[in-house]
């Protein structure tokens, strides 16, 4: 038995026989990605352990090219760990034992779909949900979206096409998609990246509420130490590449939270010594 | 007035233009019918002669269709296979440039040695002269297709197939519409080039035969016919076009950010 299967079959057992409340949704143990080989070989992550509860909200900082985005490629499966293991759901990323949504900076609503139409397209690809669109439950679903996007503000915008929309409505239908086939695991990488000041705190609200009526496990990747602070449970900073995580702290603030907390002094604080950590390790 | 329109009346008044200068010049220069017959000259060999054309244009427009399908089929199965794996498209590019650089005409005595003269050349001839545009365009579609639009798909843990099928291929769509403008029009060209060379039927025979006969406005009644028949062809794939990808050439004036 080599050592990766080894590590698998102790966390099963681990997880089988577990007494504790909550199992994990995603567990990292000493993952690491190199891409390329011999010397033009690129370390994008260094060895990372990183662990997520079911119904927790981890926020990943930290400087450009850290390697956060490597963490949600890995998680999704997008790429293989070069060494060590992603356990999703207790079981390897790519066996896809949880179901998983995902939300990039870059929209990527399929231009030749309606919004209507984009968000339905996991309920067209992902089991149990598959099974079922082809029949008479594609009326059901067509509420489904219509509810969602009326959830997000974007109600009567179901039939017009991505051109048709803003950045910002662009963006609430993307989070709209992630989220139409009620993930247990929602991934974010930097989704409101590109948006103004006022619609992005408008959409951190959103995110909130449509996180405290789910309850998936979130990861959510973004360089706003604010946005991390607001939505998150916990925060993970990572150091520049290769990156790997100096300090994993929770946010030891009630949710809801209300938006004007970010002005707060105590907010502020926490924001300003998360800034100066990162300074640190980007020199 | 709107400028569409505007334009199109000029463009009416140009091609009408065109041939009254033509019938005018002709008279003025006193030229020979058995050079440059007049445009109406030639109007009316088309209507006297019209019922001995009719088969021939039904011959050269079943021959363009034909081969032009057979080339559609084989040109998206080609396309798919080359555009689906980054490797393949590398691979397989330079020997595509290759044969599409050929010139078609060449390929012509190859099928009359094979086939015989008649239909069968020329229906294979218009396959082969638009099965290369449609493989690069498909190929280029799907290989061009950005990662991200893809990685939505993989993260949901679609198969290969759902892939292609719900991004790779409408992706496409756009590249092979307009593929198929330049493939109808080749095909035209590739049937009528081998009625020309090898055939006792449709318009490219037609011509060649009115030509040793010295029936000029015949040539020319052929010649009309061959630019009627073209515009029509390249017309229609254009339209479908519009209307089958206007996702990609969408008109700005109705969005709303």
């Amino acid at each position: 038995m080599n050592v990766k299967t080894q590590v698998i079959a102790e966390t099963e057992a681990i997880s089988d026989s577990s007494t504790l409340p909550r199992r994990s949704a995603v567990e990292l143990q000493s993952a690491s990605v190199v891409f390329g080989s011999g010397d033009k070989a690129v370390t994008a992550l260094s060895p990372t352990t990183l662990r997520l509860d079911a119904g927790d909200f981890v926020a990943l900082v930290g400087p450009s090219g850290c390697g956060k985005s490597t963490i949600l490629r890995l998680v999704s499966n997008l790429i293989a760990p070069s060494s060590g293991v992603v356990l999703v759901g207790g079981r390897e990323a790519k066996v896809k034992e949880l179901r998983i949504g995902m939300a990039f900076q870059n929209p990527t609503m399929l231009p030749w779909l309606t919004i209507e139409q984009n968000v339905m397209m996991p309920l067209k690809i992902v089991p149990p949900f598959k099974h079922s669109f082809r029949q008479d439950r594609k009326g059901a679903f067509r509420d489904r979206v219509h509810a969602l996007l009326a959830q997000v503000g974007l109600a009567g915008f179901a039939n017009h096409y991505p051109w048709q929309l803003s950045g910002g409505m662009l963006q609430r239908s993307n989070l709209c998609r992630a989220l139409i086939h009620e993930p247990d695991l929602l991934l974010l990488d930097e989704p409101f990246g590109a948006l103004d000041q006022f619609t992005r705190e408008e959409l951190w609200q959103i995110l909130q509420d449509l996180y405290l009526d789910r309850k998936p496990t979130v990861l959510l990747v973004t360089h706003d130490l604010r946005e991390a602070g607001f939505l998150a449970k916990r925060i993970c900073v990572m150091s520049a590449r290769p990156g790997r995580i100096i300090s994993d702290e929770p946010v030891n603030i009630p949710q809801p939270r209300d938006i004007g907390m970010i002005y707060g002094s105590e907010f502020v604080e926490m924001t300003q010594g998360l800034r100066e950590l990162i300074a640190q390790v980007r020199k | 007035m709107t400028e569409a329109k505007r334009i199109k009346i000029m463009s009416f008044s140009l091609i009408f233009g065109f041939f009254l200068t033509w019938e005018f010049l002709c008279i003025l220069l006193n030229v020979s019918d058995l050079v440059l017959p007049r445009p109406t000259e030639i109007i009316v060999t088309l209507w006297v002669k019209f019922p001995i054309l009719w088969p021939h244009i039904l011959q050269t427009l079943y021959s363009t269709l034909v081969g032009f399908v057979l080339g559609v089929g084989i040109g998206v199965a080609l396309g798919v296979m080359v555009g689906t794996s980054r490797v393949a498209y590398a691979v397989a590019y330079p020997l595509l440039v290759g044969f599409s650089s050929i010139p078609k005409v060449a390929v012509v005595p190859i099928f009359v040695l094979w086939f015989g003269s008649g239909t069968t050349p020329a229906i294979l001839t218009a396959m082969v002269i638009c099965v290369f545009p449609i493989v690069v365009n498909i190929a280029t579609g799907l290989a061009t297709t950005e990662p991200d639009l893809e990685d939505v798909l993989k993260t949901l843990g679609a198969s290969k197939s759902e892939i292609l099928w719900n991004v790779g291929l409408p992706r496409t769509m756009p590249y092979f519409f307009a593929s198929l403008k330049v493939a109808i029009t080749l095909s035209f060209v590739g049937a009528v080039l081998s009625e020309t060379v090898a055939s006792n039927r449709g318009i490219g025979n037609v011509m060649m035969t009115a030509s040793s006969n010295f029936q000029v406005s015949l040539v020319f009644a052929g010649l009309i016919i061959l630019a009627v028949l073209g515009v029509v062809l390249y017309s229609f794939f254009s339209v479908l076009e519009r209307r089958v990808t206007g996702w990609a050439t969408r008109d700005t004036d109705i969005a709303i950010t």
